[in-house]
């Protein structure tokens, strides 16, 4: 079985993360960034897939210079090859696009059995991709899974929702997106680093997918950051220290904010 | 006046109380139609509240095609009728179904998208602003579609709902859902017993526990409880089995901006913290003074969750009659 993992580069959540001033776009260089945590149980779970049966892990990032090290991340933890995907011209894209050169992308690798994915970015956290790439490649889309099966060519996962826990069946090949209850994602071995500086990582352009400039980056971003505004830090409130009282007192706020 | 669609969003027949906020919202921006994907029986419960809120047209769906299989059929109808109506925007609950419709949609509509508003007005030369609140609530962003349809995933309480009749004139849509839409398809549902406490992500309070609960969360609830609030929890505590991942708060589970939050035996993660720091009013309890949480808070209680907890319960209560 063939797996494409498609893993994010992202700012890290630890740091400041920021805008660029000059074009409201996220600023990926000037803070830390890494493997989104998401897209490691995607990872994982393609490996156990792997591991069990017969198969390659291919990953797959789109992202500038530094999103290298989500791919050498992924390789680490044990997926087979690379693939980066870098192009000024990808600058500032939107879902849409961003989503435009994962499929070209993922064509080129070659028809897998199985794309696999994080349920969200860790930045842009808008949980739109896979579905967004289901719908461009034609697949089945099987998405949020908290249990995974693959049986032959049939895919079943497990999606706990709100108001009820789902059963959804599809057919491979097919897109799945994993959330963070799947499993437990490996820590990559001293033999996994230095297995992975073998292994092969492609990086590709937009002309290496076919995909005209045009299409993509800031300017042909179907929405557009008109302003961002830094959020004033919390002011620290209230702080009492309970000496038998703490209770009674947390009431006492809450009925002077009339909340009861 | 242009159209602006509305997806009803409704458990049954119930409408949830997001669809009356997105209703007020779509007044803004055009004549509101709502789009109602279910069964007649449930319909007739849904059409009350759909005028209510001032749906002038209601868009029926009802073919077993759509609401059997995963999102992709229901992203083929609103597509249809983004043809047929040519509306001013789509609006859509920005729930993990809600955003997946929106993605497809996109893609089906060549149309931009965006997920996660906050606040939807007209935009001052025509045009959708919205807002959004990223980076784990620390930035707020403004927005705009710059092609196509305006689609937007908007958050539950971004907006007061407003009580204006609409005529919601009835309206069956035949849809044909293709083949290629109908390849995953929902075999199996279990539905979630209810607690009888308000939806998460729709309460104006909510109350959480975490790791310090020690895996007894009775005090959690029975405080919940005085104040008629959702309860949530940490992912350490979800994790731990103690409470199901559907009421976690934070990065990965729910993004909820109530009235009040209220934290106890929570250390305040920057994870945790990404899902109810946009909430109006901070409150935690934490037997560590050093605890994160209390940069946040409007009020906090350095103390024992298991003695502060049933003294501010019986206090409520005393309070309330
Ligand atoms: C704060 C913020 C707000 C934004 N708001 C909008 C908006 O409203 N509308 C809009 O169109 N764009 C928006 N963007 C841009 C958008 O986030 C990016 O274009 C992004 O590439 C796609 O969305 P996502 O990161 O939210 O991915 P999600 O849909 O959350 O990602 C889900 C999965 O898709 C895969 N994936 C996503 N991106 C990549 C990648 N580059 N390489 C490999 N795999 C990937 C991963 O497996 C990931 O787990 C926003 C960005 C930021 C930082
Ligand atoms: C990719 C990723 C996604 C994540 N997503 C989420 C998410 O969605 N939501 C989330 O919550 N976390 C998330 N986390 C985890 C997050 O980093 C923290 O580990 C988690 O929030 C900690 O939960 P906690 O505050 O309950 O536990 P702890 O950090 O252990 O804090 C427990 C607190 O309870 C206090 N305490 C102990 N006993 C008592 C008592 N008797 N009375 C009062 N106080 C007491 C302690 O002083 C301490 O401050 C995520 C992490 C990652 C890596």
């Amino acid at each position: 079985m063939n797996i494409v993992v498609c893993v994010k580069y992202v700012p890290d959540a630890q740091s400041d993360r920021t805008f660029n001033e000059s074009d409201n776009t996220t600023d990926r260089v000037g803070v830390d960034g890494l493997l989104s945590e998401l897209d490691e149980y995607a990872v994982e779970e393609a490996l156990k897939l792997a591991e069990a049966g017969e198969g390659e892990v291919t990953v797959l990032t789109v992202g500038p210079d530094q999103a290298a090290d989500a791919v050498k991340k992924a390789l680490q933890m044990g997926a087979d090859k690379g693939v980066h995907v870098n192009d000024k011209a990808i600058h500032g894209s939107d879902a849409v696009a961003t989503s435009l050169v994962l499929a070209e992308a993922i064509k080129k690798i070659g028809a897998p059995d199985l794309v696999l994915t994080g349920m969200a970015s860790t930045d842009g956290t808008m949980s739109v991709v896979p579905a967004m790439l289901a719908e461009r490649l034609g697949l089945p889309q099987v998405t949020f899974a908290s249990e995974l099966t693959v049986e032959g060519t049939a895919v079943k996962i497990r999606r706990d929702g709100d108001a009820a826990s789902e059963t959804i069946e599809g057919t491979l090949p097919a897109l799945v997106s994993v959330t963070d209850q799947i499993n437990e994602p490996r820590y990559p071995s001293f033999k996994g680093i230095m297995a992975a500086k073998k292994k092969p990582v492609e990086t590709w352009s937009l002309g290496d997918l076919g995909v005209d400039a045009s299409q993509v980056g800031l300017d042909a971003a179907w929405t557009k950051v008109e302003s961002f505004q830094q959020r004033p830090p919390r002011q620290q409130g209230q702080i009492v220290t309970d000496e038998g009282d703490g209770g009674t007192k947390l009431a006492e706020f809450l009925a002077a904010q009339k909340f009861i | 006046m242009a159209e602006v669609l509305v997806l009803v969003d409704h458990v049954d027949g119930e409408v949830r109380k997001t669809t009356s906020e997105l209703l007020t919202i779509a007044r803004r921006l055009g004549e509101p139609s709502a789009v109602f994907i279910g069964t007649g029986d449930n319909y007739s419960a849904a059409a009350s509240v759909l005028a209510q809120y001032g749906a002038e047209k209601v868009y029926r769906i009802e073919s077993a095609d759509v609401t059997d299989y995963l999102v992709a059929p229901k992203a083929e109808a609103l597509a249809q009728l983004v043809a047929s109506a040519s509306p001013a925007a789509v609006l859509i609950p920005s729930n993990a179904e809600g955003k997946e419709i929106a993605a497809r949609l996109a893609i089906k509509t060549e149309s931009g998208l965006i997920t996660d508003a906050v606040d939807v007005q007209a935009g001052e030369g025509g045009g959708v602003s919205t807002t959004q609140s990223v980076f784990a609530g620390s930035y707020t962003v403004k927005a705009t579609v710059t092609k196509g349809t305006p689609i937007i995933a908007v958050k539950p309480n971004s907006a007061a709902p407003e009580a204006v009749q609409g005529a919601a004139a009835d309206e069956v849509v035949e849809v044909t859902v293709s083949d290629a839409a109908k390849t995953a398809k929902i075999t199996d549902r279990q539905p979630k017993a209810a607690t009888g406490r308000p939806e998460l992500t729709e309460a104006a309070i909510v109350v959480s526990g975490g790791r310090g609960t020690g895996g007894d969360f009775s005090k959690v609830e029975d405080f919940a409880d005085s104040l008629g609030a959702a309860v949530g929890a940490s992912r350490a505590a979800v994790d731990a089995g103690w409470y199901p991942h559907t009421n976690q708060v934070g990065q990965t589970g729910k993004q909820v901006s109530p009235q009040l939050y209220v934290a106890a035996g929570i250390s305040g993660a920057i994870q945790h913290r990404a899902g109810m720091q946009t909430s109006k009013t901070i409150v935690a309890v934490n037997k560590d003074e050093e605890a994160p949480i209390f940069e946040l808070v409007d009020f906090g209680v350095v103390g024992d969750l298991f003695t502060v907890l049933p003294q501010a319960t019986e206090a409520v209560k005393a309070a309330k009659g």
